[in-house]
């Protein structure tokens, strides 16, 4: 199967390998697919939670090299940019971009998927730390005297 | 390293025509062209003899009579001659045929398309070794039954099929018993005596001879089979298949046939051997690793490993100058995973993590070990990328987790 010279350059320099902690409260996961389909991308961000800037991402991909290419893609898109702005990221900007044919494009919506979920992942956990701390104020009353 | 690239690791696939094989033929392009069939004049008698000449030498190689061979395209046409050809003559007998889930799509698409006429089949399951079993052709006989179709190796998993226990079966019960030899042919020993099969599929490019050519054998002898012609049009062939015969390609494949015939003791041992050193060389430098199929019952040169937590495609890409294949549903146009590897019990998620390493004649030691060398630092290399493998590290039992999938 012809690769793009894009993809190919992702597979053979895949950006932003690795990973987060997952329990820092700035980093939102994502793990999308399924071993059975032969895709399962791990995505993560850092997100700066005053400016809501992705300020790191990190990525695992157990699949083709058109997975591989699309999840690297994704993090490099990400990084320095707004939560409010990566949701924005198409599955079609992907595929444009490393110009996939239309037996891959579905690597490019898994792509699109992963960050998707990382960003949900990361906004439960504001969510989740915010009803926290709202409790604990509540519980508390005379903490602050 | 010595080794030129890229490397051709796919001899299940197809191979290269073997250069003794070429020169045999290339006098009957330009020089003896004549058609077979001009029975009038020396170009034809010319060509005749050529294509005689070829018969005999297939028909050594499986201890066959010359007049048994019928010459085709290739073994698809083979396979669709000998299932519909038997289904369509023997149609009176009965209308079941029995097979198994692991045949090549030549064989299961032809059943597919005998079913819409009104036949039935049965689809035989195999054990987690990749084999049939027997006792459960001879219980899945009925007095409706006309054909019984297993083949002798499979192409993507090297297993060999108990094919002469099954031929006893068929001969038992009258019925008669095609075999797909495509990828036993001129690599192991074939006899259709011994075995007791009374049709037999040959190809030619699967045997270091051109694409384009194949031949069915078709017994005469105990029982006489006849065939109902699926090309009509000028009775070629004792009327089981028309057309100009291609003597060019002929004149390969009974070449091809006659060297393997010679060098099938030597060249199975050296393959082997090379195979058993790819094996080992995997094995004992990564984990994880698992073999598809038996063993014991293998085509000397075949190999087919699934690689834990690495997808079969992106492993491919990584050893982009060794040309093998997959098992993966990245690689199928169908984005199917190997029906085969599904056949054999093997999970889906190893199924897409599965690659084919087909050696042949022209695979040298120092090509095994420079394909060792990629493959275990490509495995290594994606295991790092592999949220799969970082999963299993940790601990986590990946059968358990609950998947979003798409």
């Amino acid at each position: 199967m012809p690769y793009s010279d894009k993809v190919i350059d992702h597979y053979k320099n895949p950006r932003n390998v690795g990973s987060l902690p997952k329990d820092d409260p700035n980093v939102g996961t994502g793990l999308v697919g399924a071993p059975e389909c032969g895709d399962v991308m791990k995505l993560q961000i850092k997100v700066n939670p005053v400016t809501q800037v992705i300020e790191d991402a990190k990525f695992k991909t157990f699949g083709c090299g058109s997975a591989i290419a699309s999840s690297s893609l994704a993090t490099e898109w990400v990084k320095g940019k707004t939560i409010e702005e990566a949701l924005k990221i198409k599955n079609t900007d992907i595929v444009r971009e490393l110009s996939l044919p239309p037996v891959k494009i579905h690597c490019s919506v898994l792509a699109e998927d992963a960050i998707k979920a990382a960003i949900h992942d990361w906004k439960s956990k504001q969510q989740a730390a915010q009803v926290a701390a709202a409790a604990s104020e509540a519980a508390a009353p005379n903490a602050g005297d | 390293m010595a080794v030129k690239l890229p490397i051709y690791m796919d001899n299940h696939a197809t191979t290269p025509v073997d250069p003794r094989v070429l020169e045999a033929m290339l006098p009957y392009f330009t020089q003896q062209f004549g058609n077979a069939a001009s029975r009038n004049h020396v170009f034809g008698w010319t060509a005749e003899e050529a294509v005689e000449n070829a018969r005999a030498q297939i028909a050594r190689l499986i201890n066959a009579s010359p007049k048994e061979i019928v010459f085709t395209s290739g073994a698809t046409e083979s396979d669709n001659l000998a299932l519909k050809g038997v289904a369509e003559m023997y149609r009176e007998k009965g209308n079941h045929i029995i097979t198994q889930v692991t045949e090549h799509k030549a064989v299961l698409d032809t059943c597919k398309r005998l079913e819409k006429y009104g036949y039935q089949v049965t689809y035989l399951p195999v054990d987690r070794e990749g084999r049939v079993d027997p006792d459960d052709v001879r219980r899945a006989i009925t007095p409706k039954t006309i054909l019984i179709s297993i083949m002798y190796a499979n192409n993507e998993i090297g297993v060999i099929q108990p094919i002469e226990e099954i031929g006893r079966i068929a001969k038992e019960h009258g019925v008669l018993f095609h075999v797909d030899g495509v990828q036993a042919v001129g690599k192991i020993p074939v006899d259709v005596q011994k075995d007791g099969i009374d049709l037999l599929s040959i190809s030619a490019h699967k045997i270091y001879g051109p694409k384009g050519v194949g031949a069915l054998y078709v017994r005469r002898k105990n029982p006489r089979v006849q065939l109902a012609a699926v090309i009509d049009g000028g009775g070629h062939e004792r009327g089981m298949r028309s057309g100009t015969l291609n003597v060019p390609g002929i004149v390969g494949l009974g070449k091809a046939c006659e060297i393997c015939q010679q060098e099938m003791p030597t060249e199975s041992e050296r393959l082997r051997a090379l195979r058993d050193r790819l094996k080992d060389g995997i094995l004992s430098r990564l984990d994880e690793v698992y073999i598809n199929g038996s063993m014991k019952y293998r085509l000397p040169n075949n190999l087919n490993l699934s690689f834990a937590y690495v997808e079969g495609e992106s492993l491919l890409m990584g050893i982009n100058d060794v040309a093998v294949s997959s098992g993966s549903a990245c690689t199928s146009a169908t984005l199917e995973p190997s029906y085969v590897l599904k056949a054999l019990g093997v999970g889906e998620d190893l199924a897409h993590t599965s690659i084919r390493f087909g050696l042949g004649r022209f695979n040298t030691e120092e090509e095994v070990d420079y394909v060792i060398e990629r493959v275990v630092e490509t495995v290594n290399r994606l295991r790092e990328l592999s949220p799969l493998y970082e999963l299993a590290k940790e601990g986590v039992d990946l059968s358990k987790m609950s998947w979003k999938a798409e």
